[in-house]
């Protein structure tokens, strides 16, 4: 009874710590080329969830065919925020573009309470979870549908990024721009890629826990970009196995540690948040890397 | 008489929001950390000043001040981990310790959950603001000028320079961050003696924003720039009002767009060669920026 409900716990634990890694993906891609915090990241997310909520309720599509629409809305979503908000200032101080970046999720959270009101949407019910039995341990098929994808997404990106040419070019861009353009890398291109690519797993991440938890609201996106971000640190910024792994871990801290204080739940990601820039700011698999003159 | 009284009660909130937005001038205006959190120190002072002058009776002036230095003690210890590192940590640590902060608020017994404070007599008025923004923005003058101030301007102008030339900026930066949460405390106190009931969501992350909007649209590192924006964005809503009650659905859409579209279009805000004093510091930011 005991393992059962411990497995159960774990389960949970995975599924949400697997999306917290989509999210945490996009944070630490954006923040490895441009040292930037995407704070819209949160609200690529949200519009993954309606995209899809969109598609399914409006347009009948099955789950494949919404959870594909879901990525390219937000992927699209992405470069065209790089290109409007950001890109105009690369060059300026630091803190310009992440006002930039704040001030374009604080517009598009409340557009989407403009445009659909505050109250959270259902999915409809043939998206709802049948318990599937392994023997003694029963596994819900939405949670396996959802570690299944995002285990894939991942390999995607594994291999995208280390088996092709512009994932090589996104390496080169993000260890050093001003190089990696005299090796005739086109800079703004790579940039838009690694928006499209990390919008759209976000998206992805966005349209399954809508699915999930059955519902989808404007202000879906605030708590799971923060824990997305507290992931991507945890593992070490910019770092891309680390934001897998830093997600897993928080998604398994957050399930285990509400058991003992469920009103704090959302606060268990900042604690560890803290205790990561306390002790181990680089992060778990984060490298030290020595700011230059 | 009444209209009279209208204007000054506006007249008192600008006083209130001119002191929130000097003071996250100081910490992300010239030290260059970016706080997403400032409404949260407001809210600390709002509740440990009004606590002690409910529950303890303690006169007015004395809580104000205790609630004002327990502001900077939260400061204080959330700056310590996070101001060690890059200042973009800060900013995601700000806003998770708001929440963290609402929540324990909502859940606390004593301050009341969701139903807040009520009951709080009513003590501040347009004077008791006017003399509150005079102190602030004396001593913010005075810190500016000295060699504290300059060293909060080297760490925005270049921390790594700034550490050459022997500042200790992680301590500069926890002191800007403290002073900050000090003044933002005084602000909470003074706005819980005026609207006499207070509850967690008046110091939500959307006051904060509102207070960010308050300094980016006056001018990031311009004193007089953050006094005119905070009188503008206190004004304009209360005017928008009076011409349709519509327009204030679309107030956070507005502040979305104003933060984007002024750091593409003027960045330095509305004022930004406004007095001698900040005209210096600008040039020496476009002489530095050939940098990083």
């Amino acid at each position: 009874m005991f393992f059962q409900q411990f497995f159960a716990q774990v389960m949970n634990g995975l599924t949400l710590g697997s999306t917290y890694a989509l999210i945490a993906l996009g944070y630490t891609m954006v923040y490895g080329i441009l040292e930037l915090i995407n704070f819209a990241h949160s609200e690529i997310y949200m519009t993954g969830a309606f995209v899809g909520l969109i598609m399914v309720t409006v347009y009948k599509l099955p789950f494949a065919a919404a959870l594909l629409a879901g990525m390219a809305g937000s992927c699209i979503l992405g470069v065209i925020i790089e290109k409007i908000a950001y890109r105009p200032l690369r060059k300026a101080t630091r803190i310009a573009p992440l006002i930039s970046a704040i001030g374009v999720s604080i517009f598009l959270q409340n557009a989407a309470l403009l445009v659909f009101g505050p109250q959270a949407r259902a999915f409809p019910a043939n998206f709802s979870a049948a318990a599937l039995n392994f023997g003694f341990v029963q596994i819900s098929s939405l949670q396996l549908l959802i570690l299944v994808i995002s285990v894939l997404l991942m390999i995607g990106l594994h291999l995208l990024i280390h088996r092709t040419k512009i994932g090589q070019a996104m390496r080169a861009t993000a260890q050093d721009k001003e190089t990696a353009q005299l090796m005739g890398i086109r800079i703004d291109r790579v940039i838009s890629f690694t928006f499209a690519i990390g919008s759209a797993l976000g998206g992805a991440a966005g349209v399954l826990v809508g699915v999930y938890f059955n519902s989808a609201d404007p202000m879906m996106g605030f708590f799971p970009g923060l824990k997305g971000f507290v992931a991507a640190v945890l593992g070490g910024i910019g770092n891309i196995p680390g934001a897998m792994v830093g997600g897993l871990i928080l998604g398994l801290a957050e399930v285990f540690g509400a058991v003992y204080m469920s009103q704090y739940k959302d606060a268990i990601a900042f604690a560890v948040l803290i205790l990561i820039l306390l002790f181990k700011p680089t992060g778990l698999m984060g490298r030290r890397i020595q700011e230059k003159v | 008489m009444k209209r009279m009284n209208y204007y000054l009660q506006v007249l008192t909130v600008i006083g209130i929001n001119i002191i929130l937005a000097v003071s996250l001038n100081l910490v992300s205006g010239f030290t260059g950390q970016l706080s997403l959190g400032h409404a949260t120190f407001m809210g600390i002072g709002a509740y440990t000043a009004t606590l002690l002058a409910l529950k303890l009776h303690v006169p007015f002036i004395p809580s104000l001040i205790f609630g004002a230095a327990m502001a900077a003690f939260f400061g204080f210890i959330i700056g310590v981990p996070t101001l060690r590192l890059k200042g973009d940590y800060l900013a995601i640590a700000t806003l998770g310790f708001g929440e963290i902060m609402k929540n324990i608020l909502l859940n606390l017994k004593i301050t009341g959950g969701p139903m807040g404070l009520r009951g709080i007599p009513k003590v501040t008025n347009i004077y008791i603001v006017a003399a509150a923004v005079v102190v602030v923005i004396f001593t913010l003058n005075r810190i500016m000028i000295s060699r504290v101030g300059k060293s909060f301007i080297a760490i925005r102008e270049d921390e790594l320079a700034a550490e050459a030339m022997g500042i200790n900026t992680t301590n500069y930066k926890i002191l800007a961050f403290t002073i900050g949460a000090f003044y933002a405390g005084i602000a909470g106190g003074l706005f819980a003696f005026l609207f006499r009931y207070i509850n967690p969501n008046n110091f939500g992350f959307m006051k904060s924003i509102e207070i960010l909007c308050m300094v980016v649209l006056g001018g990031m590192g311009n004193t007089a720039g953050a006094i005119l924006g905070a009188a503008l964005l206190t004004v304009l809503p209360e005017f928008l009002r009076s011409v349709s009650p519509l327009i204030s659905q679309y107030r956070m859409v507005f502040y979305g767009l104003l933060l984007v579209v002024m750091m593409i279009v003027r960045p330095q805000g509305l004022l930004s060669n406004t007095s001698f004093y900040f005209r210096r510091i600008s040039v020496e930011k476009n002489a530095g920026k050939g940098g990083r």
